[in-house]
């Protein structure tokens, strides 16, 4: 098999298939007026595939998540995350703050 | 969307572009694009790929998620087509990500080459960061504003490669494992803040649930399919709620 260069292959398996969906939203999406409920439904795909990424990434999370962290932390901290989200007036800043701590606490207590 | 007030005129689109990349700035992601291309760049310089690469791969591929994938992946030998699929069913999201931030870019006289542009800039940082600020602007402000705010969004991305990648060697497993929880965990709180409608709220919770129930059952394309069943219920009930009204 023949060596590909490395910028030749971050375009054939980094851009290219992940370009497409973008494109491919353009060309749907080029004349749908914002208040159609297509665009409503389709919203609403959006924000579901956003939640099936985010329990992705908590539930079978990549590389040092998965190993320096257990589940059980990781569920912990996601929780104590987005309850002090609601508590503290819906700041993303407050919420994330309080999960990133609670992540470093659970991982320093509880080693997987 | 509600016409611009008239004592509010049009800024030249530099104007705009500038505004949006300091919006950027503000924004609560520039840490989490910090943190999350730490991971990345580090990620990168222990399976040994350049720095330039790196950086060249977030203007080209500009998905936190997509890249770590493809990181690990080539790193670990995979075969090109599989990692191929593996970006390519990861990136399903943007297509009803674009979808969707359109009509609120688009204007009267927006030729079909301007919105190809902040297509490509699409994520979630700044689909999330535009639902929230781009419907207070004029609609011929909106797109010059959100390539700049996407701009600034990867210029910290970058920030955090370069720290990323000379600090590979000495971060500790746990401080990677808190840099990747960036990812969930801002996703959740930023999509929860966007989400003021019921069907967004509803779609949210619906997705949280459905995922995970795909993943046990081992059900192929799981995001799409996730995406599929859970906002089709959240949609339907808003339907539903507006019938009986």
């Amino acid at each position: 098999m023949i060596e590909l260069s490395p910028y030749l292959v971050l375009l054939l398996v980094g851009f290219l298939p992940n370009e497409i969906w973008r494109v491919l939203g353009v060309w749907i999406g080029r004349e749908l007026p914002e208040d159609s409920e297509f665009v409503v439904w389709v919203r609403a795909v959006a924000v579901a595939v956003l939640a099936a990424v985010i329990a992705k990434l908590t539930l079978v999370p990549p590389g040092a998540l998965a190993t320096a962290a257990p589940l059980a932390v990781r569920l912990a901290a996601i929780a104590c995350g987005f309850m002090t989200f609601l508590i503290v007036r819906r700041s993303v800043f407050a919420g994330l703050v309080a999960g990133e701590g609670a992540l470093l606490i659970g991982g320093l207590l509880f080693p997987a | 969307m509600s016409p611009a007030p008239a004592e509010s005129p049009t800024r030249p689109s530099a104007a705009a572009f500038l505004a949006g990349l300091l919006a950027s700035f503000r924004s609560v992601f520039a840490l989490v694009l910090i943190g999350t291309y730490v991971g990345v760049g580090a990620l990168a310089h222990d399976f040994g790929f350049s720095l330039f690469w790196v950086m060249l791969s977030t203007v080209l591929v500009w998905a936190g998620p997509a890249q770590v994938i493809m990181i690990s992946a080539l790193g670990a030998g995979a075969p090109l087509f599989e990692v191929a699929l593996a970006v390519f069913l990861s990136a399903v999201r943007f297509l009803p990500m674009v979808v969707a931030l359109l009509p609120l870019l688009r204007g009267p006289h927006t030729r079909l080459r301007d919105l190809l542009v902040p297509a490509h800039f699409t994520a979630a940082s700044m689909w999330v960061e535009s639902f929230r600020l781009l419907p207070k602007l004029p609609q011929d402000e909106r797109i010059p504003f959100c390539n700049g705010l996407a701009i600034g969004f990867m210029l910290w991305g970058h920030v955090g490669s370069v720290i990323g990648f000379y600090l590979a060697a000495s971060l500790p497993t746990l401080l990677t494992a808190v840099l990747l929880f960036l990812t969930p965990m801002s996703f959740l709180l930023s999509t929860a803040q966007s989400s003021v409608t019921l069907v967004n709220r509803l779609a949210l919770a619906f997705g949280l649930v459905v995922s995970p129930v795909l993943t046990y059952l081992q059900v192929g394309l799981d995001l799409m399919w996730t995406g599929l069943i859970a906002g089709s219920a959240a949609y339907a009930v808003h339907r539903l709620r507006g019938a009986r009204r």
